[in-house]
This record gives structure tokens, sequence and C-alpha cells, in this order.
């Protein structure tokens, strides 16, 4: 019997063109758009209708980050804020992973908890602040935790709800070839969910930033949340749209980084 | 490499199955030899697949008890591998890595690749090892699930529809691979299947499930050593009697020729 007839080929793997052409002419599709802003930004600010402490051009807030950057007070506030959110996303991630695991393999756990976490997701963001600023302080503390809660639902749900949906015929194989608890979980379930995982760790990444800048505006002496309310009371429209932009080019950078890994884990996947 | 496994008996007394209120399977007594291959023939939800799960310990029988080898079925049996209707690969992971998940737990790490490889090569997927199951066709699939039940190295191989799926020609090269095998491990092999022509090809008794809810309606020796040519004239009549039982009732050749007249 001859079985090479029966061999599909891998869909994708013959493309004319070669990758890394194909790589540059999205990375320029994507410039393109942020280009077309930035002119119309330049446009705006010089067209004289509004005056430059309502919309400084380009080129001041450019200036503005040689100002900061010179000493080192902008890298501090850079580099305080990446620690909040990455401390503080490691926690509520794991946490939610662990949760969500759980929730979603056991009808009892879910029955019970899932409603209340629901409950819990429901509350606004801003809304933890006054407790936490009253339960831990106004260090570190109630900053990473907000993050941390921020991170905590995306995960906690995509997780759940992928776990309780994992394909009962792969689950089914594993336990007839004799696989159950650990086991079942980490060779069979965990992978079949992988690519919904992936995704709840890239919501919850960016609902952390989300939650930083939040953490930031109300109780802080540093960070780049902090750099746009004290921006705000001293009349520096420049740093205050730098800090806007550190926080899109820091959030972009952090999700990119995630999304390398998810494609370095998932090319094998499917 | 030998395939040579221990074939296991297996053995039904007063089996039934009811979700809630439903009886579904009642009253099922059956003995089947080591090294046997029962064909558990009925129509389309009968519970015969029912059956099947319950004794590779997938479902739980409701009543009776069912043994394998001589011990109380009540779990998960690692004498029992199954061959589900459809391959169930797991995607992520290449045929070898699939089939490895057939291979015995203590078996030494080093081993298990070239083990698994080795089960390829029994199925005729020598050279596929390393392709991911979405590389592969639908009979090349069935084909791995067939080479990770083998690598339990089971007593009782269990096979649920295993060819349903297939075109007509990839399921008549299944149902030759299914037969060679079965003669050079000697296992007990149970089929679940719906077609006749197979179970009388396949299998050296044909079990018909019927009535509601459902039993053994009958059962049928099928005569002459295996391979066999569902053509052969003696299977004629075997033939209509499990098609009639099936509720679509067929002439013989024989009463053709006497109605041509």
């Amino acid at each position: 019997m001859t079985v090479a007839d029966d061999v599909k080929t891998v869909a994708g793997a013959k493309d004319g063109r070669p990758a890394r052409s194909r790589r540059w002419t999205s990375v320029a599709a994507a410039l393109s758009l942020p280009l077309v802003l930035l002119v119309v930004w330049q446009l705006a600010a010089s067209s004289g209708a509004y005056s430059t402490a309502q919309l400084p051009p380009p080129l001041s807030v450019l200036e503005a980050l040689g100002e900061l950057g010179g000493d080192a007070s902008l890298w501090t506030h850079i580099a305080i804020s990446v620690q909040r959110v990455l401390v503080g996303f490691a926690a509520g991630a794991g946490l939610g992973f662990l949760l969500g695991a759980v929730v979603g393999l056991s009808p009892g756990v879910r029955a019970v908890v899932a409603p209340s976490i629901a409950a819990l997701r429901a509350v606004p963001s801003l809304a933890w602040v006054p407790l936490l600023v009253l339960w831990l302080g106004i260090g570190e503390g109630p900053k990473i935790t907000l993050v941390a809660i921020g991170s905590f639902f995306p995960v906690y749900t995509t997780i759940s709800a992928a776990l309780a949906h994992a394909d009962p015929h792969l689950v089914e194989v594993g336990r007839a070839y004799g696989l159950r608890g650990g086991g079942l979980l980490g060779r069979i379930m965990l992978p079949s969910v992988a690519p919904a995982i992936f995704s709840g760790l890239r919501l919850g990444l960016a609902q952390g930033w989300l939650f930083l800048v939040a953490a930031e505006l109300i109780a802080s002496s540093m960070g780049l949340g902090f750099l746009l309310t004290d921006s705000q009371n001293t009349g520096r429209t420049d740093i205050l749209l730098l800090a806007i932009l550190l926080l899109a080019t820091l959030g972009k950078v952090c999700d990119a980084i995630l999304g390398l890994v998810e494609r370095r884990v998932l090319r094998t996947h499917t | 490499m030998t395939i040579t496994t221990a074939p296991a008996g297996v053995s039904l007394r007063g089996v039934g199955r009811a979700f809630g209120d439903h009886v579904v399977l009642r009253d099922i007594d059956l003995d089947i030899a080591p090294g046997e291959v029962v064909a558990l023939l009925g129509a389309s939800g009968c519970g015969k697949s029912t059956l099947l799960r319950m004794v590779g310990g997938l479902d739980l029988a409701t009543s009776g008890t069912v043994r394998v080898d001589g011990h109380d079925v009540t779990g998960i049996d690692p004498r029992c591998a199954v061959v589900f209707q459809e391959p169930r690969l797991l995607p992520w992971r290449t045929l070898a890595g699939n089939v490895a998940l057939g291979l015995p737990r203590d078996l030494p790490r080093n081993r298990r690749d070239a083990e698994s490889r080795q089960w390829l090569a029994e199925v005729e997927l020598r050279g596929f090892a390393d392709h991911r199951p979405r590389q592969v066709s639908g009979g090349m699939a069935q084909r791995t699930a067939l080479a990770r039940a083998l690598a339990r190295r089971p007593g009782v191989l269990l096979l649920d529809e295993p060819f349903a799926a297939l075109d007509a020609l990839t399921r008549l090269r299944m149902q030759d691979l299914v037969e060679d095998v079965q003669r050079r491990s000697g296992t007990t092999v149970i089929l679940v299947t719906h077609d006749v022509d197979e179970a009388l090809k396949l299998a050296d008794r044909v079990v018909l499930l019927g009535g509601a809810p459902t039993g053994v309606s009958v059962v049928l020796d099928v005569p002459g050593d295996r391979p066999r040519d569902h053509h052969q004239p003696e299977l004629a009549e075997l033939r209509s009697e499990l098609l009639a039982g099936l509720g679509v009732p067929r002439r013989t050749p024989l009463e053709r020729e006497t109605h041509a007249r």
C-alpha cells in the first residue's frame, strides 16, 4: 500500500514571497497610521487654532523627552511603572491561573465561587483605591495590588471558561489511556487550551497597565501616572503627551514580547 | 519487534445501563474467549458503543458485572485499549508523540521514541513519525490511533466504529490491517459496527443487538477461516438474516433466482 500520496501539503508552507519581505511589509503597514497621525498633529498644532498650552507640536514633546531624559528622573518614572506592572501582573495572573484552573475543572467549586468572583469583577478599578490606601498605606503595596486585581480577571475568566469547555473527546482519550488528575491537566487539558491561555495573559497584561495608571494617578510620587497628574498641575502639556506616548509604547512592547513567546509556543501547536 | 499480547477473555453477566429513568441496555449476557474477534452489530443509537465503553471502563454498568480476564471492571482498565470513531489525536504532538501516549508509563524515557516509531511501522506509517496530525489524511490518522492502542499491548482491543468515517477504499485497507494485526498479535477484539459485511469479514462471532431497551437478539457463529470474503455463498444467508434482524430485509440470491423463474 502506498501512503505517500495521502499526505497533504502543509498549508502556507509554500508561498512565493520570502517571509522576511512579508514581515517588513506588515511593519510598514502598521507604522503608516501613526505617521499620518503625526503629520495631522503637526498641522493642527501649527494651524494656530490651538495654543501651545493646549496642543504643543510634536517637536516640543521630543524636546521634553530630551529635557527629562537628561537627568535620571524620566528613567526612574519608567522603571518604577514597569516594575509595578510586572510584579502585579505576575501575582494577579498567577492567582488567576490557579483559581481559573480550579473553577474550570470542578463544577462544585464553580457553583460556589464563580458568581462571587463575577460580582467582584464588576467593581470599577477606581473604587478599590480608597480601600487599598486605607488597608495597605501609600507605599508600593496598594499600587501592585491594584495592578494584580486588573491582571487577575482576564486570566481567570479565559482559563476557567476554556478548561470548562476543553475538548471532551481529547479528555476522554487521555482518561482511556490511563491519565488522571495532574497528568490529564498537564498533558491534555492545558495544551488543548493553550491559545486561550495566551490570549488571557495578553488581556491581563494590558489591563495591568490600565490599572497601573489608575493607581498612580491617585496616590503616588513616582511613575508615569504621577507624571500625568504632575504635568497637568504644572501646565506642561508637552510632558503630559510624552507620558501618554510612553504608556502606549511600553504597553505595546510588553504585548509584543508576550506575543513572541506565544508564537514560539504555539508554532508546533496546531 | 514482536507484537504478541496476552489475550484476555471478557464476560458480561446481566449487564444493564440506564441514564436516569431511561434504560438503554438490559440483561446482557456474553462470554468472549481470549483471542476471539466479536462484532457487536446494531442500529444507530441502540447502545452498542455504550456496551463497548463499559468493557473499557469508560462507562460503568448500572446493573450486572463486566469482567475482563476474570477481574471486575470498576474504572479504566489497563488491559483494554480503545480506538474511537474519530482518530482523536493530540494536534500539538507528532504522530510518534501521539503513539507514545499508549506506551506503558514505566517504559524508560530513552526508549519511548524508538518504540513509538516501531508501532507506527506496524501500521505502515514508517517515515511519518514526525508529521503532525493535521498534515496527514484521515486514514493515516486513524492508523495512528490504532498504533496508539497497540502500543498498550492490550489484552482486549476495543474498536468503536473505527472505519465509519473513512472513504470506502481506505475502509477496506483498514479492515485488512486490523485483520492482519489481530492475527499476528492474537489479541481479543470487540468491534462495534453497523456494517453487516464488515462484521462478517472480520468477526468469529456476530452479536446482534436489538429491542427496546436493547438486549442481545441473536449470536451467530461466522463459518470459515479469516480472512474472509463476504461474498462467499455460505455467508449470504447469514447476511440476510442479520439485515432482517436490523430491520432491512433483503432476499437471498437463492430466493432471487427462484423469483426470477
